[in-house]
């Protein structure tokens, strides 16, 4: 890896929108594409504060997100909250092992996963740390792919609070604790957007 | 390609604002996770600060419990949740963990009570049907007491009065609790105005105590004169005006109750205060009786047979209801060699209303200073007790304490505890052994060969009918005939037309005509009486000429004339 040349030490920059590769030594504000006049920086901005910003926010709200209920269950007047984990045991328990497992993938392995990703990235990008610089690459990919899967969880008590509405004899109302979720799976998302891969190559100069 | 390489020529001019910008970027972006912070801070000062006290109740069973689930509830409102449910030390009770809600802090004070509300079903009613789907809650009641207190004991049933509510309560006073329990409606006037809320044996275990509450306003109608009595079951009760049931409602038939009611006449109206103890009587009848005062027992002592007489059974003076017995047992003289049946009975003289304040005033009068002297009196001037049939069909006794002014004069010692009544064998013990042998002499005879014969004879009877029937009767038929005949021919020889009646008439009419010549025989011989002698004179001559066929007659035959 430590023979790869970037393209910021050749004096190059490439547009994010059209792909065309310009020559310029620095790259200043307000620098556009020729092509499509779409603005050009060499890395995104601030990419690293941002990122931490936001991961930290994700983490803070992560807390209720897990703490407090995302949803009601109302069904013959017997009234049940449930937060994530509580739905996750209770589908275990009723022998939905198989939900189960998905439901916790998605709403709790994926955000952990998340953090913990992202965390070391910005963690081992400060550091210009050369360690493992392929599979921190692949590894933030897959953040990438797997990010918008945590939205399962909103998607069913959406899903769910507009469907079951019978009544005395069942209902389903979301509770606070997924709008925290729903935060938590967007602020993560953006993180992991304003994060730039690049800045795992680069070696020494930390210009933008 | 061009633009970006101007500057660069210039680059030792121009980094200045790009740092600044870059400064002002950085606390925008820090804002985000400002907000997330702020965020998460107030929902912890808000859960911190929602937080009401966390309280323990301990109840015997944790049935229908549930943790972060179960709710407790105050007139329906969520004022906590069950956070925790755990066994205590020697696993004898279970220990309820609950966070009461922050407006509902004052349930964490001495008075509030706890207790589980699950579906119950009772005979009474049902209650508690909403927590068959929803499952059980805690139902709470708050109390007047101002210290706080974390530690409960919950109650197994609900409460029967909640905090608060308009009533008063009342202590009842019974010999037993008869089919009453918790929740047994109390009526007045049939409509019910409130329930038993606690029953408890008394200390000494002679009794029982109930408290009942009557809901406001009705509790106004409890005077300090009303009686309260057992309305459970059905009252069955055969007068002279019929059958008659008597029950205050159809509930009370199977889940018993107490009904209460002012005394007839006057009576003191004022509503009775709080806690006021009353008895409970056994029926409606004993409830309205005027009270009876001092029992006084009294032993009799029968010679003969009291089949019939059992305990409880009533003692009438004069028709009166005054008591009733309370033992039966027999003894054995041995001088006598027989055994006599001891009747234990107790009376109360107070039933006899004003004879007896009268009585009591007179014996007072007289220097009597005991009852006893005073029956003693009476028992000189004839008191007698009688057991007496009371229902000829069931042959039930009762003891009847009248005055026989035949009776011997007997001993009576006034100072004997109890007292003893002497005793007459009664009228109707002997009327009863003489039905008895009527009935045993009907027995008798012979009802069923007199039967038989009876059909035989019969039968007989009507073989004969059947021959007079057969026989005499063509007979009869042809006589009849004959007789008609007969009747018919007198018919024709009696008809006016008929020779027997002609010469019934000639006859007749000769007949006169020999009486006309008797009578001028009779006058000749009156005018003429020698002519007996000497025959008929000449100048008869005229009285021959006019009828001449009638003199010989006369003449000749004058005893024949006399004869008709």
């Amino acid at each position: 890896m430590t023979g790869v040349v970037t393209a910021r030490e050749r004096g190059l920059v490439g547009c994010h929108v059209c792909g065309l590769v310009s020559r310029a030594k620095h790259v200043p504000p307000g620098a556009m594409c020729p092509r499509c006049h779409a603005p050009l920086h060499r890395r995104k901005t601030n990419s690293l504060t941002r990122t931490w910003a936001l991961l930290i926010a994700a983490a803070l709200l992560y807390l209720p997100a897990n703490l407090l209920p995302i949803m009601r269950t109302v069904s013959l007047g017997n009234v049940d909250d449930n937060t994530i984990l509580s739905g996750v045991i209770e589908l275990w328990r009723n022998d939905s092992w198989d939900l189960a497992i998905i439901v916790f993938v998605a709403s709790i392995v994926v955000p952990m996963m998340k953090f913990l990703v992202l965390g070391t990235l910005l963690v081992s990008v400060q550091r210009k740390s050369r360690w493992a610089l392929k599979q921190r690459a692949r590894f933030y990919r897959l953040v990438e792919l797997v990010g918008y899967w945590s939205m399962l969880d909103v998607f069913v008590v959406a899903l769910l609070s507009a469907l079951v509405h019978f009544q005395v004899l069942s209902r389903v109302e979301p509770k606070p604790g997924v709008i925290y979720f729903g935060l938590v799976v967007v602020l993560t998302m953006l993180a992991s957007m304003s994060f730039d891969p690049r800045l795992i190559w680069d070696r020494k100069e930390t210009d933008d | 390609m061009t633009e970006p390489e101007q500057p660069r020529d210039e680059r030792d001019d121009l980094p200045e604002p790009v740092v600044q910008k870059r400064r002002v970027g950085i606390s925008l972006i820090w804002l985000v996770p400002l907000v997330a912070a702020i965020v998460g801070a107030s929902l912890l000062v808000h859960g911190w600060l929602g937080q009401g006290p966390s309280i323990i109740v301990t109840f015997q069973t944790a049935e229908g419990l549930e943790a972060n689930k179960t709710q407790v509830k105050y007139k329906n409102v969520v004022i906590g949740k069950v956070t925790q449910i755990a066994l205590n030390r020697d696993h004898s009770q279970v220990k309820v963990k609950i966070d009461l809600e922050k407006n509902a802090e004052s349930f964490a004070t001495k008075d509030t009570r706890f207790w589980v509300v699950r579906p119950r079903v009772g005979i009474g009613g049902v209650s508690g049907v909403d927590t068959l789907f929803s499952g059980a809650f805690i139902g709470a009641d708050t109390g007047d007491s101002t210290d706080e207190q974390d530690e409960f004991k919950g109650l197994e049933t609900p409460p029967p009065v909640l905090h608060g509510q308009p009533g008063r309560r009342f202590t009842l006073h019974s010999g037993d609790l008869g089919s009453l329990d918790i929740g047994s409606p109390v009526y007045f006037r049939r409509v019910q105005v409130g329930h038993v809320v606690s029953h408890a044996l008394d200390e000494n275990g002679k009794g029982v105590s109930l408290q009942v509450f009557i809901d406001g306003p009705n509790d106004r109608y409890v005077s300090k004169s009303s009686r309260f009595w057992n309305a459970s079951g059905v009252d069955v009760s055969l007068g002279a005006d019929g059958l008659k049931l008597n029950t205050q409602s159809l509930a009370t038939v199977l889940a018993g109750g107490v009904a209460f009611q002012s005394p007839n006449g006057p009576h003191d109206d004022t509503p009775a205060e709080e806690n006021t103890d009353f008895d409970l009587y056994n029926d409606q009848a004993s409830a309205m009786a005027p009270p009876d005062g001092e029992p006084r027992y009294i032993r009799m002592r029968f010679d003969h047979s009291l089949r019939g007489l059992r305990v409880d059974s009533p003692v009438e003076f004069l028709g009166i209801n005054v008591g009733k017995v309370v033992s039966l047992n027999l003894d054995y003289d041995i001088q006598t060699q027989r055994f006599p049946v001891i009747v234990g009975a107790v009376v109360y003289p107070e039933r006899l209303g004003k004879a007896h304040q009268k009585l009591m005033a007179a014996a007072i009068g007289r220097g009597d200073t005991d009852w006893s002297q005073m029956v003693g009196r009476m028992v000189e001037h004839g008191l007698r007790a009688q057991a007496r049939t009371g229902n000829l069909l069931t042959g039930q006794l009762y003891i009847a304490i009248d005055f026989d002014p035949k009776a011997k004069p007997v001993a009576f010692d006034s100072a004997a505890k109890p007292l003893e009544l002497p005793t007459t064998s009664g009228d109707f013990d002997k009327i009863q052994e003489q039905i008895g042998s009527i009935v045993d002499k009907i027995q008798k005879i012979p009802f069923d060969t007199i039967g038989k014969n009876l059909d035989e004879s019969l039968k007989q009877l009507s073989g004969t009918l059947k021959q007079v029937n057969e026989s005499l009767a063509p007979e009869a038929t042809k006589t009849f005939k004959q007789a008609q005949q007969t009747l018919g021919a007198a018919n024709n020889a009696l008809s006016n037309d008929s020779p027997l009646q002609q010469n019934l008439g000639q006859t007749l009419q000769e007949l006169q005509r020999t009486a006309r010549s008797l009578r001028v025989l009779t006058d000749y011989l009156s005018r003429h009486p020698e002519s007996l002698i000497r025959g008929k004179g000449k100048d008869a001559a005229p009285a021959q000429a006019s009828p001449p066929p009638a003199a010989p007659a006369t003449s000749t035959n004058p005893p024949q004339g006399a004869k008709p």
